[in-house]
């Protein structure tokens, strides 16, 4: 057990130390990419670009300069942009963090909510119109653009009906703190968790119907069924559990994924001041401490939620844990 | 596969004199059931005319919109119900900088869905932009598809340590958010010309979002095709083939990927629809599609400014990506259940 914790952490280590390498060589050794170029402006003169190449340290060989990046941004903690001097990149994305996982958080309650209620009422009623209707609806929300589908909200909520009674209550965009103002935080909020989980809460429903529909096959199922059990009962509490595995997958990696990084275009399309948006500003400028530090922090939720996954898998399932996994 | 195989080498030239009765091979019968299903079929037909539209751009834009939609129109007028309008109109209100472009006509003529805030025509431009966003998505599932097969295949096949690097590799990318991954390369290869031996790609160019989209997604179709590849190196017919002392590149060749194709073709309308949906989200970021051209994702970008004004420059482009992507989405379901073998038996069971 311990072996297997320790190799699993030596692998999310290694994850992330060629993430990292990726990332820096997409910024250093890719053709024509040059910071220092980047950093002293359009029309730099030669010496200028001398001066900032020093004072950056981008004169040194690559692997010093690696090695003095991580340095700064996990030992002494001080790696600072280059686009605004002096400004200190871990607190950035410490203070963008909150505003990411309050979007992810809200969002992935409500499309488990949504994806579980249509998952559960399309098997229910299988091959029936109802079931018809969630699926092609489930398939428009997958099919659905999210920054699109958030311009759209925008326009329906900040512009034609937001006169009405129906809208009235959506404050501008941008966020509010939660700590300072719940009920504001939650009013501003609401518009972009809907636009969020619509993708999710189809995906998820159209997995767990089809979950459900290969569960009904099983010979637990039609035991339980030969028992006399009520449908209802055969379906919620013996076809749901074993269908919920792999729902428990998915949305670990999609809320890893999301946690990232993966909500940049809703907080763009929103003004959420999150990581996705730091990391798109910060890619924009090619501020390239700021971009190591944020896709360091967004792979390492990736790679957690990989690993928690794995292990909640082989707790849940006792398929799994019987192997001696 | 086999059966055919050993018909094949059979019916050789020399008794082609013989009826040879063949099998229906796998490919016909699961394109039979697939044109038996009437679902996948209208979707097929959806994408069909939507591609047809987006091929027939040009003939639109001279004969229909008769404006060049790539030209700007700052200052031209246009007659609709007999009165003479502007195409931009200045705004009215607030410092009176913006402009407010010709709203939809809707006859069948010039400024059908309107102008942007440049006065072009936008359903000219909707008609081209379909065109780059089908093409950097077709061709950039095409490079995925393949690269993933070469990766997939050679990891599974061979092994060792050449395989457990492509693992640990696939393992980077795939825990690497995606879209951050296609815009740090977007960013820093977008502006610039590339010319790598004897390709050369211009700044600009569709190229660029094509090979990035193409390469970013490798993972996905890469590692199921690994497993596939690893599952059938011990599959008893490889197995026999490799006992028999046939050569490697021919066990590859006449068994292995005649299987992984299938699973590549089951892919294939799937990656479609989410490259399309990424080469929207890339250009909305603006670093995709590069201006002039134009693509679905763009034209979305020129409404946001537009949005509350003439909102329908920004939904239009939208509404053309959910019905491809659906359309994609659909028809990607019916190959699946039409060539995967286990998803067959599944509904052989429902019914």
């Amino acid at each position: 057990m311990i072996s297997t914790i320790i190799r699993r952490l030596a692998h999310m280590i290694l994850v992330m130390f060629g993430i990292s390498m990726i990332v820096f060589l997409i910024f250093f050794a890719t053709p024509g990419a040059d910071p220092a170029a980047r950093i002293a402006g359009r029309n730099a003169s030669p010496e200028t670009l001398e001066q900032v190449r020093a004072s950056f340290g981008l004169d040194q060989p690559l692997p010093v300069q690696y090695g003095l990046m991580m340095h700064r941004l996990f030992v002494t903690r001080s790696l600072t942009s280059f686009v605004n001097r002096g400004m200190a990149v871990v607190p950035a994305v410490m203070e963008a963090a909150p505003v990411t996982l309050s979007l992810v958080f809200g969002a992935a309650i409500l499309w488990v909510a949504g994806g579980i209620a249509i998952g559960i009422t399309a098997a229910a009623c299988r091959n029936t119109l109802i079931d018809r209707l969630l699926m092609i609806l489930g398939l428009i929300g997958v099919s659905m653009p999210v920054f699109w589908l958030g311009e759209v909200m925008n326009l329906i909520t900040q512009s034609r009906l937001h006169d009405t009674w129906l809208f009235a209550w959506v404050p501008a965009l941008g966020y509010k703190s939660l700590s300072a103002q719940p009920w504001e935080w939650f009013k501003t909020m609401v518009i972009p968790w809907i636009t969020l989980a619509v993708m999710y809460a189809g995906l998820y429903g159209r997995v767990l119907r089809a979950n459900l529909v290969e569960a009904g096959q099983e010979d637990f199922i039609r035991t339980a069924r030969a028992k006399g059990l009520s449908e209802t009962r055969i379906l919620l509490r013996h076809a749901l559990r074993t269908s919920l595995i792999s729902f428990v997958t998915m949305f670990g990696l999609d809320f890893g994924a999301l946690v990232g990084g993966g909500a940049l275009l809703t907080e763009v399309v929103f003004g959420l001041q999150g990581v996705g948006k730091l990391t798109y500003d910060a890619l924009q400028s090619l501020d390239l401490p700021m971009i190591m530090a944020t896709v360091i922090y967004a792979s390492f939720f990736v790679v957690v939620s990989n690993a928690v996954v794995d292990i909640l898998y082989a707790f849940i399932d006792p398929r799994v844990r019987g192997t001696g996994a | 596969m086999s059966h055919a195989d050993i018909l094949e080498t059979t019916a050789g030239p020399a008794d082609a004199a013989l009826p040879v009765i063949r099998a229906r091979g796998y490919w016909r019968t699961g394109l039979q059931q697939l044109l038996r299903d009437r679902v996948a079929m209208g979707a097929f037909l959806v994408l069909l005319l939507i591609v047809l539209g987006c091929v027939l751009a040009p003939v639109y834009a001279s004969r229909v919109s008769g404006t060049n939609p790539f030209v700007s129109n700052l200052d031209g007028t246009i007659t609709v119900g007999g009165q003479e309008q502007p195409v931009l109109e200045p705004s009215t209100e607030g410092l009176g900088l913006g402009v407010t472009p010709i709203g939809p006509t809707w006859q069948f003529g010039p400024y059908l869905l309107g102008a942007d805030s440049q006065g072009r025509d936008v359903a000219a431009r909707l008609l081209y932009g379909g065109c780059n966003s089908l093409l950097i998505a077709g061709s950039a599932t095409l490079i995925c598809l393949v690269l993933a097969g070469i990766v997939g295949i050679v990891g599974g096949f061979f092994g060792g340590f050449v395989d457990r690097v492509i693992a640990l590799l696939l393992d980077v990318l795939w825990a690497f958010p995606i879209y951050l991954l296609a815009i740090s390369l977007s960013i820093v290869l977008i502006s610039k010309a590339i010319t790598i031996g004897p390709i050369s790609i211009s700044a600009g160019s569709l190229w660029l979002p094509t090979v990035i989209i193409g390469v970013v997604y490798v993972p996905y179709v890469a590692r199921p095709v690994r497993g596939r590849v690893l599952n059938l190196r011990r599959s008893e017919f490889v197995l026999a083939a490799v006992g028999l002392g046939i050569p490697s590149g021919r066990i590859l060749w006449r068994d292995i990927l005649p299987n992984v194709l299938s699973t590549l073709v089951v892919f294939a309308p799937l990656m479609l629809a989410l490259n399309m949906m990424t080469e929207a989200a890339l250009s909305f970021l603006s670093i995709g599609v590069q201006s002039p051209a134009a693509s679905w994702g763009t034209i979305i970008l020129d409404g946001v400014t537009l949005l509350y004004t003439r909102p329908l420059v920004a939904i239009a482009p939208g509404l053309a990506i959910v019905v491809t992507v659906l359309a994609l989405n659909i028809l990607g379901d019916g190959v699946r259940d039409a060539l995967d073998p286990r998803s067959k038996v599944r509904i052989r069971n429902k019914k």
